[in-house]
């Protein structure tokens, strides 16, 4: 027998799937793929590919220098196919930079006072910490896709019309 | 597909139905010619031979492969009845309503329910739980593992044989915080038993880079999912492995076929990271068709909370479920508080 051959997806390379409906409308599915909605997005656009009550995830095409953002609460980022790398600064004073009470990521103007926490490089399938209480930004020397689990946040981008499946 | 475990319901479990507790349970001595035991909850019975599981009930009964309903009741098992219906086929089932569960057959069934035949009793979870784990223990051989994919295991068929508790006994793998973080669940290596899968031979093992400064070591962290998914050793059994707040990130390993149709009662999300599926979708209450749904890598969709789906993988895939395990999501979806589907476009 010869051996298998694991198909991941890219953003320069990848194959939507589909809703075929019986008696049903493909809208209900929101039906949607991570790279095709990274390949048209803006450098670190936050979209939301799928949410469910408050929690949401989000795709983001990485592609050179991101801001800065933080946020009240973990959220862990996964990268789906190039290499990006993630950089924490721990916060003198996380809630002086956001609402200790707000849910999602806030992108900060400029980087408040803290620590250099490190760096993480990530390629395809690792994931990382976004701790609570840090301040992280993102580098990709060339366009790669990254899964984030959040809350729907100031950040968060809804453009479900834009590439979820209608017909 | 995955549950957190923290649930139950705070408040009184919801009773639609004003059904009233069963209590009676029985396991009867082995039989002489098949060696296994018959068991009983409620009105309902149980009895496995050869090739099937045969369930009874006051003016009725029905019969499925023992593969099927092994594979089935493995996962009812494994996930604490689950979030709301598991259907082990288009007649038998069980509905979480979280301390308590409804047992069913033909309840999910248009012709069952035209003819007025569905049966339904009430239990509480711990206790029908306790017999579903001495039926699983008691009708699966040695050799046979109900959570592996066939190709990956023996066969169930025959007379009592042995047993395999290892793999029945197996504990679901849910992450605190995440993966790898020091004092969670910890990453799977061939020194802790866990290979890569023969499908996934060729996915990178990878590690991230990881460069700490000097005491923040413990909280930069980050670890190869994918390398992870890949030596996983069942299919179709989430695993948590990042959590925020109750946003639970549940990849898991899908070979064959999911073992149940499984109807959420909210809606659930599915972010194919590899390969293909191929899910099913049905009216949650009826059973009637509604669409198919070809999933390949990169690809995302919800199930609504008003279907139920089975899904079909011929390449061992990853797959990342995505639940929001919040107890008071069933009652909102209940009142009409909250969509079947989550976004309107």
């Amino acid at each position: 027998m010869s051996g298998y051959s694991t198909q991941f997806g890219s953003i320069d390379a990848y194959e939507r799937g589909t809703v075929s409906v019986i008696a049903d409308d493909p809208k209900n599915y929101l039906f949607s793929n991570m790279f095709d909605v990274a390949a048209r997005s803006a450098p670190y656009e936050r979209v939301a590919v799928a949410k469910n009550f408050e929690y949401v995830i989000e795709v983001a095409r990485a592609e050179g220098v991101s801001g800065w953002f933080t946020c009240a609460h973990d959220e862990f980022v996964t990268c789906l196919d190039y290499p990006c790398e993630v950089h924490l600064v721990k916060l003198d004073d996380p809630d002086a930079a956001v609402d200790p009470e707000s849910e999602g990521a806030h992108a900060l103007a400029a980087l408040p006072p803290g620590k250099k926490m490190g760096r993480i490089v990530l390629r395809r399938g690792h994931m990382a910490i976004l701790p609570v209480g840090a301040a992280y930004r993102f580098e990709a020397a060339a366009p790669a896709t990254l899964m984030i689990q959040t809350i729907d946040g100031p950040v968060t981008s809804h453009q479900w019309a834009a590439f979820c499946q209608s017909k | 597909m995955a549950m957190n475990e923290d649930t139950g319901a705070a408040s009184k479990p919801a009773n639609p139905r004003g059904l009233p507790l069963q209590a009676s349970f029985a396991v009867e001595p082995a039989d002489n010619r098949t060696g296994y035991r018959t068991f009983k909850a409620g009105s309902f019975g149980f009895r496995r031979d050869g090739y099937f599981a045969h369930i009874s009930w006051p003016n009725g009964r029905h019969q499925l492969a023992v593969d099927v309903f092994l594979r089935a009741l493995m996962r009812d098992v494994a996930w604490g009845f689950f979030y709301g219906t598991v259907n082990f086929d288009t007649v038998f089932g069980t509905t979480n309503y979280y301390g308590e569960v409804e047992m069913f057959a033909g309840a999910t069934n248009e012709s069952f329910i035209k003819a007025g035949t569905a049966f339904i009793e009430r239990f509480k979870a711990d206790e029908l739980m306790r017999i579903f784990k001495e039926m699983i223990g008691d009708w699966t051989n040695a050799g046979y593992d109900p959570f592996a994919a066939p190709m990956e295991t023996g066969a169930p068929w025959g007379s009592k044989s042995g047993d395999n508790d290892p793999a029945v006994s197996r504990k679901r793998v849910t992450a605190k915080r995440m993966v790898g973080l020091p004092g969670d669940t910890p990453l799977r290596s061939d020194a802790s038993g866990y290979p890569v899968n023969r499908m996934f031979a060729d996915v990178p093992q990878d590690e991230p880079e990881v460069y700490a400064e000097p005491g923040f070591e413990h909280e930069v962290s980050a670890f190869n999912l994918f390398a992870y998914l890949s030596r996983s050793d069942v299919t179709w059994n989430p695993s948590v492995c990042s959590v925020v707040k109750e946003s639970l990130f549940c990849p898991t390993s899908e070979e064959f076929i999911l073992p149940v149709e499984h109807g959420n009662d909210r809606p659930e999300w599915f972010v194919q990271l590899s390969d293909e599926i191929i899910w099913t979708t049905k009216d949650r209450d009826t059973g009637a068709f509604r669409a198919q749904v070809v999933c390949k890598a990169g690809d995302v969709c919800v199930m609504p909370a008003d279907v139920r789906h089975q899904g079909f993988s011929d390449k061992r895939s990853m797959l990342l479920v995505w639940e929001n395990g919040s107890p008071k999501i069933p009652e909102l979806i209940r009142s009409g508080k909250a969509p079947n589907v989550p976004v309107k476009f």
